[in-house]
């Protein structure tokens, strides 16, 4: 236990000092609202106005990382197969095959879905 | 003799005796869900489901009687609500429940059957049979349970169908008043039961008859003697008998065929089946078999007096039923000598009764309702055949020789007699009474002048009616002689409630016999004199001191009335006030501090994702830390 | 690493039921990848329907001819034993059932991506499209509850619960009507099932880092053997609690569930209500006994805390509730209570473990029945807007339909565990293994909210039957063939095990018998 002392130390420091200037603030600074204050914080530009319903926006990219992820599992599963192929033998050849169907099934969704056009 | 081991038993009509209690029950469900969409058919539906139950009934008697007599109680085992507790829920299958389901099945059919003419016209007719059904259901149930507990809810079952039946009529005040009354008086004699179960329970850690008897002489004396005297009270308030008789005259309020089947065939008769049914446990306490005793006579006298001073012709046979239901509670407490007499006369009883009664019926339906029998008179012409079946109803209740009351009704005063002369010459005299009051009743509805109203035009009834009476009045002539004449009846339910050391001999000219007939035949007389003979005033004369006391009932209501409805409603009052004050405000008060936490917990869902995410942070917290708490105790 | 792999062996026949699910859940998606639009709906309800019967008569068969194995399958990681086997049959039982609710009507969404009120919906609605995904979605799921139950070591039980999970949330967000509600439900469950998914892989880790192994009968040796470590052991212990106490949505980890149950649409809660609750209890039972077994002498003081306040919380918060739906969740989070009363109900003897857990069986087969058939009811009241969730349209409903209003009557009462229900035992049945293994002030306390939790049952059932309908009042569908059979089927099973228990009874007990193998 000793060996945490420090750290609980520190901990319970910095926790203090983060509840003390958020708990501190209201009582000591000046309160002054503008409309810039109250806008919603979009790195410094003013926000785009949105159409009723919050319109939609195009998905497009997230689609296309997220087939990107897809397969790099299926690459990061493949590649420890590879280095311990022979001794896994047909068992290994059987349940990856298994698995490639698996993730090839997806894909056929996501292609016949039309998940891989652009447009 | 002692009764007969309990059998389990499996396979034939005893295996599925359970069907008896289910058709029925299936009748009423189906009449009473089904809605009007079964109008059509209703009492087509209840009249064949109770023939059913009748012939499960006859095939479970044959294959009962096939059996060796020392091996006719039949026990079936159907269900266990819990297992390892003791709720074991199975049917007892001996010659004394099958005598009951022969004859609730049968006379229950029959009088189905006479329903269909006699409510022909009623817009209810279907929820009148749904109730029939659930009553001959419940009824079953109550004699062919083989524990306490099942009885219990059958007993429970005939009194909600006999509420129900009773208040059929429920836009007419007098009648919803009266089911209330039936109701609430039952429920005093329900909760003497209900603590006699618990009673026993408590004794014998079981309330399995097959567990129970056997044990009975190993408990003490007190102890014997309060469970009997319990259930005696929750048979008095079934069966009508003092001081819980107050509801029966009442509940004639009902359509005639319900006070033909369950106010006088077969409900009533349920305290006397509780009584021989129980029977080890008042044989070994004479205390209480004495007590049952004393009020099967005293009832027997004050049915007899009530009868003498009806003008409804109803509630006359209804005082006649409280006085035949005295003579069986009698003869159930003097023990196995009386046991046999005892259900002989209440199954010769449901014959003739419920013969009288749809006779009653038949009659009400020819003079649209008239109940008063001051305004009957010379109707044997005008109705033969409910005229010969009322006859022959009539000289079987007065104990006429060689008709049925005649054996049965004698067997009971011979052996009250024997019992304790005191008894048995009240007996005899009851009898005596019962000779002037039937005679009366037969004479001032069937003889003498006309004085019908205005717009009677009496007619028989249609064969649907009349054919149930036929059958009904054969079983009023035949049955007694067969049961009682070489004590047949008796051999037949020894298995079920063991035989007196010495079998009595059947006399026809013993020195008690002849005196009954004689004093019956003077009735009669003094009845055909007065009634008969004479004529009858359209209203009622004043009378002596003594007819006002008959004619309000032995002022049972007024006695009710002075001892416990005013001070109840006082006890009542000032329950509500502390309820009002004290109780509701604890109650009250509990549900509004629930109700007020529950408000205010309620504001903690507040819909924002993060306030959630930050309560299962905490609670996360919480459990870590409880956890070391705990861990390093 | 000395490169000593060993090829590892599988018993596929005993895995057969969970891959069967998830090959008919493949299939499903090839079939939504090729099959013609207008056909796919007629290929996926046999389809879906036929693979959960089949994985169920797998599961008797194994079951019943190849008796209960007593090793775990798949080199220690999937343990298929006599609990497991039960838990099976009654969530394949229960998922076929919410298939039969999901085909029922027109629950789900025309087009998930148009926004609620849009054009886009209008002509999706107007083309009649649908989400046939659902079916495979709905078999994922049910597979990742077939999985998580008999998960024998942490990591299979952590894909379980993510398999299991991940289509939930989607399928929460796809309801027809109210659409916002059930997108926001969507969000809410996917953002705190991925925190608390959070919890139980930290857990998951701190344990691995105390025993040295995920593997629960390894941690189970390693708690008894390895000292020091008690930090480690305590905060993975709590932590993997936080996740499974989440997913059966014990107090205080209870927020989401109401939000979630109403927002989802009704098949849908219905199988979360059912079957997710099922395979959560299953999951939360192995690993407590089997993983933790030599710390409940810890575990055991922390769980009573954790029953007492989600009884407390259930019961006691159901009552201000006006939105059927949220009663139902409100009601859910009490069952859970009293579930958690029987985990707790555990003592060293062998009888009194099995004894519990047979109880724990029999409550999950009888709350699931039940719990299926009231929302199955909730989908039939309905009005212009959809189905009617407020309490007060609900008003009069005896009169105007009485059978729906006594089924549903029967139902509640069945939740408040009135003596010939089903409901009754399953409480008898935990609270008396509770007695006997020595929690009687918790089972007062169960036994207390029972009776809270009974008031807010029967007022339901006095609105229904003794309030005056409203004018404009809700009308009741004609349920389809598969919504009559499910309530059907509901009301059966209610009256059969609160009549006739004994034989589920004995096949809980028997199952219970050999208790888990390790």
């Amino acid at each position: 236990m000793e060996l945490y002392v420090p750290i609980l130390v520190l901990a319970v420091l910095a926790a203090g000092f983060a509840v003390f200037s958020v708990g501190i603030a209201p009582f000591t600074g000046p309160k002054r609202w503008n409309r810039a204050k109250l806008d919603a914080y979009e790195c410094g530009i003013e926000p785009t106005p949105q159409p009723v319903g919050g319109g939609r926006f195009p998905l497009k990219y997230m689609i296309t990382a997220m087939l990107f992820i897809v397969f790099d599992i299926e690459i990061i599963f493949l590649y420890p197969w590879a280095v311990a192929f022979d001794k896994l033998g047909v068992f290994g050849l059987v349940e990856m095959v298994l698995f490639i169907v698996t993730v090839l099934v997806a894909y056929a969704y996501v292609w016949r879905r039309r998940g891989l056009d652009w447009d | 003799m002692e009764p007969a081991e309990f059998i389990t038993h499996s396979g034939g009509a005893i295996g599925v005796a359970w069907l008896m209690i289910a058709l029925p029950l299936v009748g009423a469900a189906v009449l009473l869900l089904g809605g009007r969409r079964t109008d059509r058919f209703g009492h087509l539906l209840g009249v064949v489901t109770a023939l059913a139950s009748f012939v499960v009934a006859v095939l479970a008697f044959v294959q009962l009687l096939g059996f060796a007599p020392g091996e006719r109680r039949r026990g079936i085992a159907l269900y266990d609500f819990i297992p390892g507790m003791a709720t074991k829920v199975g049917l007892l299958v001996d010659p004394l429940s099958i005598s009951f389901c022969l004859l609730i099945t049968g006379v229950g059919s029959l009088i189905h059957i006479y329903s269909i003419g006699y409510m022909a016209h009623d817009p209810g007719r279907r929820r009148f049979f749904a109730y029939l059904n659930l009553f001959v259901a419940a009824m079953l149930l109550l004699v062919l349970a083989d524990n306490y507990v099942a009885l219990f809810v059958g007993w429970e079952g005939v009194g909600l169908a006999s509420y129900l039946l009773i208040g059929f009529w429920q836009h007419k005040p007098s009648a919803a008043t009266a089911a209330k009354k039936a109701f609430i008086v039952n429920r005093v004699g329900d909760f003497g039961l209900l603590i006699g179960i618990f009673t026993i329970f408590a004794t014998f850690h079981s309330l399995k008859f097959a567990e129970v008897f056997p044990a009975a002489h190993g408990a003490s004396q007190g102890t014997l003697t309060a469970i009997g005297l319990l259930l005696l009270v929750g048979a008095c308030g079934k069966s009508a008998q003092l001081p819980l008789q107050s509801w029966l005259l009442d509940a004639m309020e009902g359509p005639t065929p319900v006070s033909a089947l369950i106010h006088a065939a077969t409900m009533v008769t349920a305290g006397v089946y509780l009584i021989v049914r129980s029977g080890v446990i008042f044989q070994a306490a004479e205390t209480a078999q004495l007590v049952v005793t004393i009020v099967g006579v005293a009832t027997l006298l004050a049915g007899a007096i009530i009868g003498t001073a009806k003008d409804d012709i109803k509630k006359a046979l209804a005082g006649s039923t409280m006085s035949q239901i005295g003579y069986m509670v009698l003869a159930a407490g003097i023990g196995p000598a009386g046991y046999a007499f005892a259900i002989a006369h209440l199954i010769t009883h449901g014959f003739f009764k419920a013969d009288l009664f749809l006779g009653a019926g038949s009659v009400m339906h020819a003079m649209n309702d008239e109940v008063n029998m001051r305004k009957y008179g010379a109707l044997r012409k005008a109705m033969p055949v409910t005229f010969a079946t009322f006859l022959i109803g009539y000289l079987a209740i007065i104990g006429f020789p060689l008709l049925s009351g005649y054996f049965t009704k004698d067997g009971i005063i011979e052996t009250a007699m024997e019992h304790n002369a005191i008894l048995g010459w009240l007996a005899v005299l009851g009898a005596g009474i019962t000779g002037f009051y039937m005679s009366r009743l037969v004479f001032m509805t069937f003889f003498g002048a006309k004085r019908w109203e205005g717009d009677a035009h009496p007619h028989e009834s249609p064969a649907v009616m009349t054919w149930p009476l036929i059958i009904l009045s054969a079983g009023a002539i035949f049955l007694g002689g067969f049961l009682i004449v070489g004590n047949r009846f008796m051999t037949f339910l020894s298995p079920a409630v063991g035989l007196p050391e010495h079998l009595p001999e059947f006399n026809p000219v013993s020195l008690t016999g002849l005196v009954t007939l004689a004093l019956v035949a003077v009735g009669a007389v003094f009845a055909w004199f007065r009634y008969g003979a004479a004529e009858v005033p359209a209203v009622a004369p004043r009378g002596s001191f003594l007819t006002a006391f008959a004619r309000r009932d032995l002022y049972g209501d007024a006695l009710n009335e002075a001892l416990f409805m005013r001070p109840g409603q006082w006890l009542t009052r000032l329950a509500v006030f502390f309820d009002n004050r004290g109780i509701d405000g604890v109650v009250n008060g509990l549900a509004a501090g629930i109700g007020g936490s529950s408000g205010r917990l309620r504001r903690i869902q507040t819909g924002f994702v993060r306030s959630y995410a930050l309560s299962i942070f905490v609670g996360a917290a919480l459990l870590v830390g409880a956890w070391f708490v705990v861990g390093n105790l | 690493m000395n490169g000593t792999i060993q090829a590892p062996t599988i018993e596929y026949a005993l895995l057969a039921p969970m891959l069967v699910v998830f090959g008919a859940a493949i299939v499903g998606v090839l079939v939504e990848a090729f099959a013609p639009r207008y056909l796919r709906s007629a290929i996926h309800v046999p389809l879906t329907l036929l693979s959960l019967a089949g994985a169920f008569a797998l599961t008797i068969w194994q079951a019943a001819a190849k008796g209960i194995p007593t090793k775990a399958a798949a080199m220690g990681a999937v343990a298929v034993d006599g609990p497991a086997l039960f838990i099976w049959g009654t969530i394949l039982v229960l998922a076929f059932v919410s298939v039969l609710l999901i085909k029922g009507e027109d629950h789900f969404v025309a087009a998930a991506s148009a926004v609620p009120g849009s054009a886009e919906e209008e002509q999706a609605l107007h083309e009649g499209a649908a989400h046939s995904e659902i079916y495979p979605l709905v078999l994922f799921a049910v597979g990742g509850m077939l999985l998580f139950p008999a998960a024998n070591d942490l990591l299979v039980a952590f894909v379980a619960l993510e398999v299991m999970s991940l289509p939930l949330y989607l399928l929460c967000g796809l309801a027809r009507r109210r659409r916002l509600l059930s997108q926001e439900a969507a969000v809410k469950y996917f953002l705190l099932g991925a925190f608390s998914s959070a919890f139980f892989l930290y857990g998951t880790a701190l344990l691995y880092g105390y025993a040295g192994s995920i593997d629960l009968a390894k941690i189970s040796t390693a708690v008894g053997s390895v000292g020091g470590q008690d930090t480690l052991l305590y905060i993975g212990a709590a932590m993997l609690g936080v996740g499974l106490l989440f997913k059966i949505g014990a107090a205080p980890f209870q927020a989401w569930k109401p939000d979630v149950y109403q927002g989802a649409p009704t098949p849908i809660t219905a199988l979360m209500a059912s079957g997710t609750l099922v395979a959560a209890f299953g999951a939360l039972v192995r690993v407590f006994w089997v993983g933790l077994g030599g710390l409940d002498w810890d575990w055991r003081p922390v769980l009573y805390g954790v029953a007492i306040l989600t009884m407390v919380v259930g019961a006691v918060l159901a009552i201000t509730q006006t939105d059927i739906k949220r009663m139902l969740a409100y009601s859910s989070i009490a069952h859970g209570g009293f579930l958690l009363v029987g985990v707790i109900a555990t003592g060293k003897a062998a009888a009194q473990n099995a004894s519990a857990l047979s109880g724990i069986l029999f409550y999950l087969v009888a709350y699931g029945f039940t719990t299926v058939g009231a929302f199955a009811v909730v989908t039939m009241v309905r009005d212009a807007g959809g189905e009617a969730w407020h309490l007060s349209r609900w008003a009069g409903l005896g009169k105007r339909s009485p059978l729906l209003a006594g089924i549903f009557a029967f139902f509640l009462l069945a939740f408040a565990g009135i003596p010939l229900t089903s409901g009754f035992f399953g409480k008898y049945a935990v609270f008396q293994a509770a007695v006997s293994g020595g929690a009687l002030p918790l089972v007062i306390v169960g036994v207390v909210a029972s009776a809270v939790a009974a008031f807010f049952y029967v007022r339901v059932i006095v609105l229904m039957f003794f309030s005056d309908p409203a004018a404009d009042g809700p009308s009741i569908v004609l349920p389809s063939r598969g919504t009559a059979a499910v309530v059907g089927l509901a009301v059966l099973a209610t009256v059969v095990l609160g009549v006739y228990p004994q034989p589920v009874l004995d096949l809980a007990h028997s199952a219970a018998q050999s208790l888990f193998v390790r």
